[in-house]
């Protein structure tokens, strides 16, 4: 075969054709991602009608929005003056005019340093929990925090949150002693005990003392006066502080080979987890009273951080339970035959891979549990959500106020919540060591 | 540990009860139960002082008195001469009923929006992640309060049913009424009815019992033909069409059955202030069954698409690469693995369901709570008595509800040998 | 803040009060603050405004007390209750006194162990309606749905009532009168059931006032009063006659205007008994002369302090009908101040 002489043979390269319409840029995306099908096609076209119904439905009454007036009737002037006489709107003076309220609460005006300084040293003293890359140190901070923001919040003397404080201290010193003379589990003994002896006995003749040589302090502020978000963040902060290390222990007891702390442990999550936070809130209020001895009250607050947080525990434990199931058993073994003891295998092997399983989980809980805080309405705390809402109602200038100061608490907590739940997803993302 | 058990054993002496770690147990055990005994025993001992300082005694007799509260949902026989016992039934019954209600439409719900979390949709994933968000982030009492007012306010009042010239009408060629206090239904009536069974606590309509056991009868016996048929086809390789037996045994009975109750409908009508006749279902029922399912659904689509996720990658692609299509993939494939990651966090979430029932007093549900924990505990005063009591109510349906679940854990949990 | 305060447990520190006397008196004079249980927020009776401050009916004896007390109206800790908290709370000590617009009635002061000191204001449960619905007694409700607020004993009259008048009636009932009002005026009931005096501060702040009225029924008797715990009567004497001389001054004339004035000494040996000028009738229930001068001057008597929160001049504007005095055609009849 000679003559195969003239094959096609191009000498010029064709200039590359841009891609087809559909196959580009804006259409190229909605192509795949909102037409791929017929049937796909359909649900976006109905999905954005009905969103742009909703908005229809609900833009004017936004738009129609009052700031600044001093009274509903004000509003409803100001609305029907300027959109006319049938047109509805928002009335958003009433956050504005009773802003204090929702965040403080009653806290005496002059006050509010306080609370607010307590939540901004609460960032910086997350910082170290929440975000591995600040110097450790700070963890100190951390630890001292509590003592501190109780300091801030209810006043009274300086020296209480010291001599708190110095309580861990004379704990962790038994501790040391203890455990040097006599052994570990007798150390452990004598560190609770010196720290509730001192508790009891000393911290009170201690802190007054000091006061009487330097005074530092601030004036009290008994705890009706907390209402608002505040009293949210409180309630909220505290029973997320309790509830974690109290959750371990009760997760840790769950699986004790001791039958006694197992059932107890067993028994107490199942109870608290069956029943409704409502209830619990309720004995908190009516029950809690009757089981101290007679004639000893306590403060309501403080009776409904501890329910909220033996809640919340409960579920927590729960959660680590799960987190220390998905553990091999060749952890527990290797722990063992490193010879650790009980708690240096849980401190070192164990917990830190058991807590960064579970972490979803615990925030989770505690997402609900801050969700949970509007509850407390139910005993009489003006929780922000209808506890201040009713109070705002009750007063002559805003009764008739509706959907305002529920939307408003609706922004605020997803705000929180859904700042949460972000961090927890990050946190789930830099501590995945295994690769999949 | 094995190191100790290893030595020479030297006999007991005391001091092993702290140091030997076998004696250990039984030691921290002791020093526990003596902490609780006290405990409990000061507890105790604390409230019976405190109930004789005040010169109460706990007494459920206000149980067995008369309630003299009309409860405007109740599902069994009640009246305003009817016990506070009663009235707690009626609530239990209804924190049953819309607990069954919500955890089944959460779970349909929930599924749907947890696989469409996963669309390639653009629009209807982003719109899933939004509800999803919206409703995990925000507290339920919130979304019940505005659940309530805006059915509330987008549904016309009776009197809209009015008049010559009525501002909304019924649907349905007339038989339904949209409301905002009630949905009106037509209600199924007999002219040759059964009667009621009364078993002590509630009355039980022969008619309704009648009905679903020719139900189940005809559906058991189709699943005898339908085992034959699949015999046969293993047998021959030819299966008997089984089609028209099955539409007639399960459809042909309760029809005969409902023509031979004489089965016609009460359809409601505007007579007075409100409709009457036929079922009127109340908003608030709506309310709470809406909030209660949205939110839950929220966290059980969070719960499948993360079961979906577990499920390796590989077994989407071998079914692919068997030519199995997206749909049958998720159905077939994908969800009966992601099933065994799903059940036990969904009992959970049923679980919390139920327990979040008790926020009906935002909608005027009358629940357990409000009617125990609400109106009873209202009227008699009785606090400790209703409180326990809802407690141990609330208590004994979530062992059941935990019960059923460690039962399921126990039947999927991967056999490994 | 005293050391035995810490005994209670240290991280109760302040939060912690051990008041394990018999005497209500000696505790709040050692505490130095009333407990007082309020509503979470009741127009014109108890609502806390803006900075915290409280106002309204209750709240205005609650502070008389705390005058005759600790000589100081503003040595209260008012203690938000709700229904169902409310009578738990006095029987576990956490507050003293309760004035949330309670009823007086047998159970509650015998099955309860409580102990209702008298009348603060009577009232009555009635109906409001939308006027365009044409209904101008309760008699002709037969059928209709209606809003009732539950927590109090309105449940109970509703039913009675409309058993007395062989009449059908769907219940609604919702918790928050907020929620109550919202499905009111959107027409998911055809009445409104509370107290009378809830009935006219909830129309008082409707858009459109004129167009709801409230049926002339009241179909229930509603003695509303402070209570206390029963096994104190010393306690439960101070409260009783803080708010008899609230009453009393009104009948004799005093106010806050003229107390001053009257309590150097009147020609009325009453007058003078009361302000301590004459006689020492605080020492019999444990106070000093001038209890009840103070408690009169913490915000003016009876009538004042009733035109002040829900008087005709207010938004409210609940007239004085069964609340005016004896001699003026009411039932407000304070014991005599002998």
């Amino acid at each position: 075969m000679s003559d195969v002489t003239q094959a096609f043979h191009r000498s010029q390269m064709i200039p590359a054709r841009e891609p087809p319409r559909s196959q580009r840029g804006a259409w190229k995306w909605m192509h795949e991602n909102l037409f791929s099908s017929i049937g796909n096609g359909v649900i976006t076209v109905v999905t954005i009608a009905i969103v742009l119904y909703i908005v229809t439905l609900s833009l004017p009454w936004f738009l129609h929005s009052v700031w600044n007036a001093k009274s509903l009737t004000e509003c409803r002037t100001i609305i029907h003056a300027t959109w006319g006489e049938n047109a509805g709107g928002a009335c958003w003076a009433v956050i504005h005019q009773n802003w204090n309220l929702y965040v403080f609460g009653f806290y005496p005006i002059a006050q509010y340093w306080r609370p607010t300084l307590a939540f901004v040293l609460l960032l910086v003293a997350l910082m170290p929990i929440l975000f591995s890359h600040m110097p450790r140190k700070m963890i100190w901070f951390s630890a001292v925090y509590p003592a501190l923001a109780y300091w801030l919040i209810w006043g009274g003397t300086f020296w209480i949150a010291v001599t708190i404080m110095l309580g861990f201290v004379a704990g962790w010193l038994a501790l040391r002693v203890a455990t040097r003379l006599a052994n570990a589990p007798l150390g452990v003994a004598a560190a609770v005990l010196a720290a509730v002896l001192w508790w009891l006995f000393a911290a009170g003749p201690v802190a007054s003392g000091l006061q009487h040589l330097v005074p530092i302090r601030l004036p009290f502020v008994a705890s009706d006066k907390l209402g608002g978000f505040l009293l949210a963040f409180i309630v909220g902060m505290c029973a997320i502080g309790f509830s974690l290390p109290m959750g371990i222990l009760l997760s840790l007891g769950r699986r004790s080979d001791m039958p006694l702390i197992k059932t107890t442990s067993v028994v107490f999550i199942e109870f608290i987890r069956g029943v409704p936070l409502i209830t619990l809130l309720f004995t908190a209020s009516f029950l809690l009273a009757y089981f101290l001895p007679p004639g000893t009250t306590f403060d309501l607050v403080l009776r409904v951080i501890i329910m909220v947080t033996l809640f919340s525990a409960a579920y927590i434990a729960e959660v680590i339970r799960g987190g220390l199931a998905a553990i091999p058993r060749g952890q527990f073994e290797a722990a063992d035959a490193l010879g650790l003891t009980y708690w240096q295998a849980q401190r070192l092997i164990i917990m830190p891979q058991a807590l960064k399983i579970s972490i979803p989980g615990i925030v989770s809980t505690f997402i609900g549990l801050f969700k949970d805080t509007t509850l407390v309405i139910i005993v009489g705390l003006l929780d922000p959500l209808m506890g201040i809402t009713n109070a705002v109602r009750a007063s002559t200038l805003w009764n008739g106020i509706y959907w305002e100061p529920y939307i408003f608490s609706g922004v605020i907590f997803f705000i929180f919540c859904f700042g949460m739940s972000r961090y927890s997803m990050y946190l789930e993302g830099k501590l995945k060591t295994d690769h999949r | 540990m094995s190191l100790a058990e290893d030595r020479p054993d030297s006999g007991f002496r005391l001091s092993k009860l702290v140091y030997d770690s076998r004696y250990r147990g039984y030691t921290i055990q002791a020093l526990f139960l003596c902490a609780l005994f006290i405990a409990i025993g000061w507890l105790l001992s604390n409230a019976a002082a405190n109930l004789a300082r005040l010169g109460l005694s706990p007494s459920f007799d206000f149980l067995w008195n008369r309630a003299g509260y009309d409860i405007s949902l109740k599902l069994i026989h009640f009246t305003n001469d009817s016990t506070h016992g009663r009235a707690a039934l009626v609530g239990l019954v209804n924190t049953l009923f819309i607990s069954v209600l919500g955890c089944i439409t959460a779970t349909v719900l929930g599924v749907i929006v947890g696989v469409l979390r996963l669309s390639k949709n653009w629009v209807v994933a982003r719109l899933m992640t939004v509800y999803v968000e919206i409703f995990r982030n925000v507290p339920l009492l919130l979304w019940l309060l505005i659940i309530y007012a805006v059915l509330t306010a987008v549904t016309p009042a009776p009197n809209a049913y009015r008049g010559a010239n009525p501002s909304a009408h019924m649907w349905f060629w007339g038989s339904v009424a949209i409301t905002n206090r009630y949905i009106a239904l037509p209600a199924p009536m007999f002219t040759h009815s059964l009667g009621f069974a009364d078993l002590g606590i509630f009355w039980i309509s022969l008619d309704f019992v009648a009905l679903v056991a020719v139900i189940v009868a005809g559906v058991l016996i189709n699943r005898v033909i339908l085992r034959r048929a699949s015999r046969i086809q293993e047998a021959t390789g030819k299966r008997p069409t089984t089609w028209w037996s099955t539409l007639l045994l399960i459809l042909g009975p309760p029809v005969v059955l409902l023509f031979a109750l004489g089965l016609h409908w009460d359809f409601p009508a505007l007579k007075g202030f409100n409709f009457r006749g036929g079922v009127l279902a109340p908003n608030s029922i709506f309310a709470l069954w809406f909030g209660l399912s949205a939110y839950t659904a929220a966290f059980i689509a969070e719960i499948v698409r993360a079961g979906i996720l577990a499920v390796s990658k590989g077994q989407t692609e071998a079914a692919h690469a068997l030519g199995l299509r997206p749909g049958r993939t998720m159905s077939l494939v994908v969800l009966p693995q992601a099933l065994r990651v799903i059940v036990p966090p969904l009992i959970s979430e049923f679980l919390n369901l139920t327990k979040n029932s008790t926020l009906a007093f935002a909608v005027a549900y009358a629940d357990l709570g409000a009617t125990l924990g609400g109106i009873t505990l209202n009227q008699s005063g009785r606090a400790l008595e209703c409180i326990l009591l809802m407690m141990l109510i609330y208590l004994i349906i979530s062992l059941v509800i935990s019960a059923v679940m460690n039962v399921y854990n126990r039947s999927v949990r991967l056999k490994e040998r | 803040m005293k050391t035995s305060v810490f005994l209670a447990g240290l991280a109760v520190a302040g939060l912690a009060a051990a008041a394990a006397s018999a005497s209500t008196l000696s505790d709040v004079q050692k505490r130095g603050v009333l407990n007082c249980g309020v509503n979470t927020g009741l127009v014109g009776f108890g609502a806390p405004d803006a900075n915290g401050h409280w106002t309204g009916f209750d709240v205005a004896m609650c502070r008389a007390v705390a005058a005759a007390v600790l000589g100081d109206s503003s040595k209260i800790k008012f203690v938000p209750t709700s229904g169902e908290t409310r009578f738990t709370a006095l029987q576990s000590g956490e507050i003293d006194m309760l004035a949330r617009n309670s009823t007086w009635t047998f159970k509650r002061e015998n099955d309860l162990k409580l102990t209702f000191v008298g009348v603060n204001y009577y009232d009555g449960q009635g109906f409001m309606v939308k006027k365009s619905l044409g209904v101008s007694s309760a008699k002709e409700l037969g059928g209709a749905t209606i809003c009732v607020q539950t927590g109090t004993t309105t449940e109970l009259n509703l039913a009675d009532y409309f058993k007395q008048h062989n009449m059908q009636y769907t219940p609604i009932s919702i918790k928050n009168d907020a929620e109550g009002k919202q499905q009111f005026l959107a027409g998911a009931c055809d009445a409104y059931t509370t107290d009378a005096s809830g009935l006219a501060a909830l129309r008082a702040t409707f858009e459109k006032p004129a167009d709801y009225v409230i049926l002339p029924e009241i179909i229930s008797k509603e003695p509303l009063g402070p209570v206390v715990r029963q096994g104190d009567e010393q306690w439960a004497s101070i409260v009783r006659w803080t708010l008899y001389a609230l009453i009393e001054a009104e009948e004799l004339g005093v106010t806050s205007k003229n107390l001053e004035e009257l309590s150097k000494g009147t020609k009325n040996p009453e007058l003078n008994r009361l302000l301590g000028s004459e006689d020492n009738l605080g020492g019999m229930i444990g106070l000093d002369k001038l209890w009840a001068k103070r408690a009169i001057a913490a915000g003016g008597n009876y009538g004042e302090i009733f035109e002040a929160n829900i008087g005709t001049s207010t938004p409210i504007g609940l007239a004085r009908g069964l609340n005016a005095q004896w001699n003026k055609g009411g039932l407000m009849y304070a014991i005599p101040f002998h």
